[in-house]
């Protein structure tokens, strides 16, 4: 197998009172994309950052393509491109000066109209950089990032802020630089984005991995059960629906009937044979299968209640 | 152009756009010391024409006084109870006191430039109403010796000012800018060379100090006819000299400072002792003597001095020798340890 585009081993990182990251490890196959997920300050940015050496780890080690960032900085940091949580870039500039001074230091890279285009600011290219919305700004981010042609991507909160359209333009440009063989690191707060970018999640709370893998195995083992909703004339009793093949919970709420199951495959058979043999009529149903939504919020929506008291 | 220009110009043009196209930072750098001339300069125009107000206190013989003192030329007497004169003396608004009477009384404080003239014109013109005759006649031809107005000392003193303010402000309040933002975080994490972002704020803080330089003059002459004695190269080469040596105080007073206030505070603490001390608008020489050699250890007294000693004077830039150490001094210590203890993020 090949090399991994980035390995990071026992990652800790303490400032003076916090522990922001606290024994992170995971590594990153090249081509394929990381989403870093977690609630407010569970040490995303502060990993991100280590991983882009502008900050210091008190302990672990990182390797970005196959290098210590102790080893040679200047000529690692020509092969990354990055997006920082907030940059202000200076407002007097226009979005294509701006651009054209991050190209200047880069050794190869694409050309600023390029990189304008990809996040579709074409119409901003002459405009200055202080009059520019806040998604406009992130999406002007996003081309300082990718105008050195990065072999590795890292892109911290890249679509907050963003509308679905733009959001939608950011996906599109992760899977083409995929495509070619890029790696990316990004973090963010859907989970729908996740689950439709990344090749593989880790989430983390309080510094600590909680759980990693792919999108559908994190789903599969932390997403809990399948819902079914559904409403029959006459209603089969809660009895019958218990009895049904993996069920483990019955509630009735405003004439619906919601079942918990383990797996539809089973289950759903079943519950149309019953409200067949009780010679009911279906009037609705849907079923609910668990997402990254709900593995977040299993896995880490304790943590976000404590903090709250 | 193509799009992969050079770091250094990049980053040059970014200073220059920065600058440019903030009007009130134009304001502060052009406009700014440029209003200052023209309010001393006027204030001070007629320095050497302006009549002294002497007062007449009321007694035997007041008409008579008023007359001759009135007939004295650079004399502008005014009759006022004597309890009024007192007070007019005491808040400045006359120069002397005459109490008239028999013997006519003066009424001077000594300590005060202004009482010490009147005090001769006054005693002289009593002296002759009183019958005295002048032993010999002094012929008198009247000149103005060029450069040795007000306005030609405060010149060079503004523009000193002028360039401290512009190097340390337009520096040190850009870099911090610069930090608060993430910018300068941003700036690293590409494979910009630190010596380029350096050497652009160099190079941007040497350009705009040969601006403002040629601007300040060309208006000095224009309105007020100052005139450079000395070499206008040497007069330029100084105010470089004097800008780079503020733009490294600059960069070290902005090297950690995570926030605006304490940027800002930092940047009077440094300024606005140097703009008292420094001679600015009078000479520094007016300090006491255990105190010159700090004043003259200044970088604001060293450019100061010497601008003026080539403006005023007409003195060769080799002559300078003394000034120009303490700049380099200054300007290479700041810079040193600016970039040991240089906060990036
Ligand atoms: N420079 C710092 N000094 C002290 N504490 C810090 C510093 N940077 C981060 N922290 C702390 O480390 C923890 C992790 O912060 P981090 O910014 O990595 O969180 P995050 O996961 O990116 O959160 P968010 O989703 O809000 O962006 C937080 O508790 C934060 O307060
Ligand atoms: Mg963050």
């Amino acid at each position: 197998m090949a090399e991994p585009a980035i390995s990071v081993d026992g990652l800790v990182k303490r400032f003076e009172d916090v522990t922001a990251v606290d024994g992170v490890s995971f590594s990153v196959r090249p081509g394929t994309c990381l989403g870093l997920l977690g609630p407010n300050g569970a040490g995303k940015t502060t990993t991100v950052e280590i991983l882009e050496g502008l900050q210091q780890p008190t302990a672990g080690t990182v390797r970005v393509l196959g290098q210590r960032w102790a080893e040679a900085p200047e000529r690692l940091k020509a092969r990354i491109g990055i997006c920082l949580q907030e940059t202000r870039f200076y407002e007097k500039m226009t979005v294509g000066e701006t651009v054209k001074l991050f190209r200047s230091f880069y050794p190869a890279g694409i050309g600023v109209d390029d990189a304008i285009h990809l996040v579709a600011l074409e119409e901003k290219r002459d405009g200055r950089v202080g009059k520019l919305s806040g998604g406009q700004r992130q999406r002007l981010a996003l081309a300082v990032a990718l105008v050195g042609d990065p072999e590795v991507l890292f892109l911290d909160e890249p679509t907050t802020g963003l509308d679905p359209a733009s959001r939608r333009g950011l996906w599109d440009v992760i899977e083409a630089l995929k495509a070619r063989g890029r790696t990316v690191v990004l973090t963010t707060h859907y989970m729908e984005e996740a689950a439709r970018l990344c090749d593989q999640v880790v989430i983390v709370d309080h510094g600590k991995v909680v759980a990693q893998g792919t999108p559908q195995a994190l789903v599969a083992a932390h997403g809990g059960q399948q819902l079914i909703e559904f409403e029959a004339r006459p209603m089969p009793s809660v009895e019958a629906c218990r009895a049904l093949p993996g069920c483990s919970d019955v509630q009735v709420r405003d004439g619906t009937l919601r079942l918990a199951v383990r797996g539809l495959p089973e289950a759903l058979p079943a519950l149309l044979r019953t409200v067949e043999a009780a010679g009911a009529t279906l009037l609705q149903l849907s079923t609910h299968a668990p997402t990254l939504d709900d593995v977040f919020l299993n896995l880490t929506g304790r943590s976000l209640r404590d903090e709250e008291d | 152009m193509p799009d992969n220009s050079h770091p250094l110009w990049q980053l040059f043009l970014m200073r220059l756009r920065a600058l440019w196209r903030e009007p009130s930072a134009l304001f502060w750098i052009f406009a700014f010391p440029l209003l200052m001339a023209v309010a001393l300069g006027l204030a001070f125009r007629n320095q050497s024409l302006s009549r002294l107000t002497v007062a007449v206190a009321e007694g035997p013989g007041q008409e008579r006084l008023l007359s001759a003192l009135a007939a004295t030329p650079g004399l502008q007497p005014e009759t006022l109870p004597l309890e009024a004169a007192r007070r007019a003396l005491a808040t400045g608004k006359v120069a002397v006191v005459v109490v008239a009477g028999d013997t006519p009384r003066l009424l001077v404080d000594p300590g005060v430039p202004e009482g010490r003239t009147a005090r001769l014109l006054v005693l002289d013109t009593l002296q002759r109403l009183a019958g005295r005759k002048d032993a010999i006649s002094v012929p008198e031809e009247h000149v103005t010796v060029p450069g040795g107005r007000y306005i030609d000392f405060l010149i060079p003193g503004l523009l000193g000012f002028g360039l401290m303010s512009s190097s340390v402000w337009g520096l040190g309040w850009g870099l911090v800018q610069m930090r608060t933002g993430k910018l300068l975080k941003r700036l690293v994490a590409t494979p910009m060379r630190k010596s380029d972002l350096l050497a652009s704020f160099i190079f941007s803080r040497l350009s705009l100090a040969v601006l403002e330089t040629g601007f300040f003059l060309a208006f000095a002459r224009f309105l007020f006819d100052v005139r450079v004695a000395g070499s206008l190269l040497s007069f330029v080469l100084v105010a470089a000299t004097g800008a780079l040596s503020f733009g490294g105080v600059g960069l070290l007073v902005a090297s950690r400072a995570q926030n605006n206030e304490t940027a800002g505070g930092l940047m009077n603490l440094v300024t606005l002792p140097m703009t008292v001390l420094s001679g600015v608008f009078f000479s520094a020489s007016h300090f006491p003597g255990w105190m010159q050699p700090l004043v003259k250890a200044l970088p604001l007294t060293a450019v100061i001095d010497a601008l003026r000693a080539i403006s005023v004077d007409g003195a060769s830039l080799w002559a300078q020798g003394g000034p120009l150490l303490v700049l380099a001094l200054w300007g290479a210590g700041a810079f040193a340890v600016a970039l040991r203890i240089f906060r990036w993020n």
